[in-house]
């Protein structure tokens, strides 16, 4: 569904053979773990069986001492970091954190949190030297949701965090040790006239769990400390210059020290940007003399990395009898896991970014508890946010009589709104992803039988610019070697190909992307914030237009004219005297036209509009078990232009069946100690393809004006409507309205119970 | 991970010698899906593991007039392909299929699953409630064991250290008798169950009254759970759903669910309920002769 009338591409649209397709149905595709170095060692690590403890006695000399050691770390052998904030990309990094997280230093702060590491002959010995590592602990008492964390006679994690943006008359304090890190408020016209004004309101609690990424490829590391001391990784990474930056920053080396080799990636969605092996890889490997490889199983992956937020929400809404918003108020507290940064910022913002709301509040608090330091997840802080909001504004339709769809076409946000946090919209496409529901074959069908019903909810991410960089070469066949910095998730060798691809008129097959490493290419940030398609897109169609004017400039010595006599049109150039050679006739000439011919283009400047999705959903819900079958998904999704839309519709249902994920059974589970007790896929229980349907991709194209070809990011926006619209579908089946992450079968028949009292 | 040998005696006679180590230090091999995993996470760690994959006796499965004899090594795909299995021991089958996915079941055993005694293990309430028994060979001579007097507690069981479950025998079952084994999973697949519940009904001619009756419980306690009283209930009574209800309380009564990660203790006395009245609708489908469709997992 297009809303302009689209130029005529030639391969932007069309579904290419991806370039890395072959190797990765074959099981060539190289991944960190398959990397094998001449006298690598295998690392293991020690992590705490605590959710809070002093470490009161650390000693690895017996571990040293097992013959086929050849290494062991622990913090003290890491520089110190002082207290220095650092800029990594997406956002400043406090560097004494980051590396307490690496390796505990005094304290641990979660379960499974990292204290030490060896590197052996063999991954048995190394696993054996660990348990001989001496270690005594005072275990302290741990605190493990935001509401509590935030109380003052809670534990507190850090004595170095104080409250960030606060303001007298919030909790915690200026001066005080506390686990509240940051505060946000933003606040547009009056909130307390509006709620005054308004003819309905409606105010609910939430609750959402911690969950994780669930990447189904492992943290990995080698690294090599080479005698010249220069440092070279081979890891699974999001983005190798963050990645570089990180190692460099925490070994306090020079960055251009460091390279990064990016390995195929399985997996990130926010998870794998932030460093965990490779410094103390490194460590090892400078101690050892030898390369090192450490990778994480799956129970170190759940216990220490990603996860994303649980959350503590209020939302308070007001409209008028028409279903009008007036008034909106919102309290959000995230929990940040062991160190501060949870998305809470994006969650403020996110809460009501879907509709034009005149009189609003937002609060929210990011707060340490005893879980591992969060990490961004796929439109991070957003999709808790939409679960409340969305669900929320169901209800009111309800009471009002009101189609779901109605009332959010009635308040959506459009070119123009004012977020409550201050930014205007530019053109963007929220109404048309809800019309695109309204309109679909599944909304418009009827949902017979007992226990079934039918949601809808809608989502938003921002989608970020940042900086890109692409280099290509023309070989004398025509063809061209695409490089590029950013680490393929989704698909992005072709997108990237496809968009070079069309600038210059020639097939995309006739391109060979390559991702490089650091010392390749020119800087470029993160695989992440649904950005790559869209920046180093801009980057490769820069890239292309440097090879056209080049183009141009050769062929005019080829015909002796001047550069401002030839155009290069449809894939060749030609002459205001009618010759004409086509991209291939003139590659081939290049040697005698004056040498090779290499283009480059980087982004930077240009900033993303925005994208919102709408998703519908049927669900049955088991009246005496409170389990729900997903019956029938749509989503439908503004992503300007899709340049391959196959990769489109992959993006929109692998985002999906993770919100899906969280809305029917993903969550931490804790003891009352504060451990985790299902560290496992088996207990950790993500959706299998037994749970979920075809997800039906309904893609709408609004383009976004600052790209080129009016690319919006898609990768993050689909993890957002599911569980609100989950919710929202049960509580249309059964008559119970949930308001906690997740909707485990326990919880809903609990609900049932109630109402049938 | 430990370094271990490996052995793959073909008489159980050899088996039994090399078991006869000091305790921990050899460990039978079946499917391994239990056993590898356990040793990869250091929760044992045997010098040797002995695979009893090659021992005949292990590898028995014969149905006839005195019953079924199933070796202990078997593994659940052989079981549930098997066509007797299938008319008579049918609860046997609902759990061969569903312990893990077809890679699982063509190495997983229920011997194994029976000696790994979990407390949700899928096939052990099958086997209890079809009436097995456990027939166990060390160097000591053999014995023979009610299944439901197999398991002590979670990872626990009446096996001495060297000894060998060899084989499972069940009664072969009266006229008109159906089983029916089904769990509650929160996913669809690969999941443990929440609880679990085997049974075996016996109609008379009529096929309206039942006359016999074993209910077996699973994950609501250290170890599965024969539940008499629950089954007492039912005898000489019609099978319809008032029925069934009557014996709701009793199988609740004898329920010992604990709180964690995969249910609350309310949640599962409540599904032992639920379970139990869908398993004894399909075993009585079943024991008339009736093909009842059922979800696994709910
Ligand atoms: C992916 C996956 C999915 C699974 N899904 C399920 C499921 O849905 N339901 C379920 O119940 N289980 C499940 N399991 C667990 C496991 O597969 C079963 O318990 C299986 O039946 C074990 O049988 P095995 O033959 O592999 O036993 P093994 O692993 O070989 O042995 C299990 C234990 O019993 C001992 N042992 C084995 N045979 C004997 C014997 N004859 N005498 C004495 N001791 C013996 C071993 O030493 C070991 O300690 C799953 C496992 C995996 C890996």
């Amino acid at each position: 569904m297009s809303t302009v009338e689209k130029p005529s591409y030639k391969v932007i649209g069309t579904r290419p053979i991806r370039h890395d397709g072959v190797d990765k149905v074959t099981g060539r595709a190289k991944y960190g773990a398959d990397i094998r170095l001449t006298g690598m060692l295998w690392a293991a690590m020690l992590r705490s069986p605590h959710a809070h403890a002093k470490i009161t006695r650390l000693d690895t000399s017996k571990a040293k001492a097992l013959p086929g050691v050849r290494a062991v770390v622990t913090s003290k052998d890491f520089p110190d970091q002082g207290d220095r904030l650092v800029e990594l990309g997406e956002g400043s990094v406090n560097m004494k954190h980051l590396a307490a997280n690496v390796l505990a230093h005094d304290k641990v702060l979660y379960h499974g949190h990292a204290i030490a590491a060896v590197a052996a002959d063999s991954i048995h010995i190394a696993q054996q030297a660990v348990e001989l590592i001496e270690i005594e602990y005072e275990v302290l008492p741990p605190v493990q949701d935001a509401l509590s964390a935030m109380k003052p006679e809670s534990p507190v994690l850090n004595t170095d965090v104080r409250t960030k943006g606060y303001v007298a008359g919030g909790p915690g304090s200026a001066d005080q040790p506390t686990n509240v890190a940051s505060r946000i408020y933003f606040e547009q016209g009056d909130i307390k006239k509006g709620f005054a004004d308004a003819a309905v309101v409606v105010e609910r609690e939430f609750h959402t769990a911690t969950v994780h990424q669930g990447y189904i490829e492992p943290h990995n590391a080698t690294v090599l400390w080479n005698a010249d001391g220069k440092v070279t990784v081979w890891m699974s990474t999001q983005g190798t210059f963050t990645a570089r930056q990180q190692t460099a920053e925490l070994l306090r080396i020079p960055v251009s020290d460091v390279k990064v080799v990016p390995m195929e990636i399985g997996g990130g969605f926010g998870g794998k940007i932030s460093v965990y092996l490779p410094p103390v890889a490194a460590m090892l490997s400078k101690l050892s003399g030898r390369p090192v490889q450490l990778v994480m199983d799956r129970a170190a992956v759940l216990l220490a990395t990603g996860p994303t937020p649980g959350s503590y929400i209020r939302v308070k809404v007001g409209t008028d009898k028409s279903g009008r918003i007036i008034a909106a108020d919102a309290y959000l507290a995230y929990e940040a896991g062991a160190y501060p940064g949870s998305p809470i910022g994006p969650g403020c913002m996110c809460i009501f970014s879907c509709y034009d709301i005149p009189n609003a509040r937002v609060e929210g608090y990011d707060v340490c508890v005893n879980k591992p330091r969060t990490n961004a997840y796929r439109a991070p802080g957003s999709t808790n946010a939409a679960f409340a909001m969305e669900t929320v504004l169901d209800e009111i339709a309800k009471q009002l009589k009101l189609d779901p769809a109605e009332i959010r076409l009635l308040n959506a946000a459009k070119e123009g709104t004012r977020r409550v946090d201050g930014p205007k919209y530019s053109r963007i496409g929220m109404a048309e992803t809800v019309e695109a529901i309204r309109d679909s074959a599944h909304y418009q069908s009827p949902l017979p039988g007992p226990n079934r019903g039918r949601g809808i909810a809608t989502g938003f991410w921002f989608n970020v610019g940042l900086k890109s960089s692409v280099t290509a070469t023309l070989n004398l066949d025509g063809k061209v070697s695409l490089l590029e910095g950013s680490t393929d998730i989704g698909g992005t060798r072709t997108s990237i190909a496809m968009q070079f691809a069309e600038t210059l008129g020639i097939p995309c097959e006739d391109v060979h992307p390559s991702v490089v490493d650091t010392d390749s290419i020119g800087y470029t940030d993160v695989t992440g914030g649904s950005r790559t398609t869209f920046s180093t897109g801009i980057a490769a169609v820069n890239a292309a237009n440097d090879i056209k004017q080049q183009l141009i400039e050769r062929a005019a010595i080829h015909w002796q004219t001047t550069p401002d006599k030839v155009q290069y049109i449809d894939g060749g150039v030609t002459c205001s005297d009618g010759q004409r050679l086509t991209f291939k006739e003139l590659a081939a000439e290049l040697h005698e036209l004056g040498g090779p011919v290499i283009g480059q283009g980087t982004s930077g400047k240009e900033a993303q509009g925005g994208a919102f999705g709408t998703h519908c959903v049927d669900v049955e819900v088991d009246p005496e078990t409170g389990k729900v079958q997903i019956l029938r998904y749509t989503a439908a999704q503004d992503c300007g232009t899709a340049i391959h839309p196959s990769y489109v519709e992959g993006q929109i249902q692998g985002g999906a069946v993770q919100g899906i994920g969280w809305a029917l059974n993903e969550e931490f589970w804790y003891d009352p100690k504060g451990l985790l007790r299902n560290a496992t896929f088996l207990d950790y229980r993500m959706p299998t393809c037994y749970d979920v349907p075809m997800i039906d991709a309904i893609i709408v194209e609004v383009p976004d004006p600052s790209h080129p070809y009016g690319v919006r990011g898609v990768g993050e926006v689909p993890i957002c409507p599911p569980p609100a619209a989950i919710a929202n579908a049960i509580a249309n089946a059964v008559g119970v309205q949930m308001t906690t992450l997740p909707m485990s079968p326990p919880k809903i028949m609990a609900e049932l119970l109630k109402q049938k009292k | 991970m430990r370094d271990f040998d490996y052995v793959a005696p073909t008489s159980l006679q050899q088996a039994v010698e090399l078991l006869a180590k000091p305790a921990g230090q050899a460990r039978p091999l079946a499917g391994g899906t239990d056993l590898i995993d356990h040793v990869r996470n250091g929760r044992l760690s045997p010098d040797v593991l002995v695979d009893i994959k090659k021992i005949p006796e292990l590898n028995l499965l014969e149905a006839g007039p005195n019953g079924l004899r199933l070796g202990a090594a078997v593994n659940c795909a052989t079981i549930a392909a098997h066509q007797a299995v299938q008319a008579q021991y049918t609860a046997l089958v609902d759990s061969c299929q569903i312990i893990g996915g077809v890679q699982i079941q063509s190495r997983a055993s229920v011997g194994g699953n029976m000696c790994n005694s979990g407390p949700a293990a899928d096939s052990t309430p099958s086997v209890i409630a079809l009436g097995g028994r456990c027939v166990i060979t060390g160097a000591q001579g053999t014995r023979e064991v009610a299944a439901e007097d197999f398991c002590t507690g979670p990872g626990k069981n009446v096996l001495k250290p060297g000894e060998l479950l060899v084989e499972l025998r069940f009664p072969a079952p009266a006229p008109h008798t159906g089983s029916h084994y089904r769990r509650f999973i929160p996913r669809n697949e690969m999941d443990i169950a929440v609880v679990g519940i085997g049974v075996s009904v016996t109609l008379d001619d009529t096929l309206k009254i039942i006359t016999a009756a074993r209910i077996a419980l699973g994950a609501v306690g250290p170890t599965p759970i024969l539940a008499t009283a629950a089954a007492q209930a039912l005898i000489g009574q019609p099978a319809t759903d008032e029925t069934y209800q009557k014996a709701v309380p009793l199988a609740r009564e004898v329920a010992t669910p604990i709180n964690d990660m995969r249910g609350t203790k309310d949640y599962r006395i409540h599904l032992v309920g639920v379970l139990l009245v869908r398993s004894l609708q399909a075993a009585v489908a079943r024991a008339k002769g009736e093909c009842p469709n059922y979800k696994p997992g709910h």
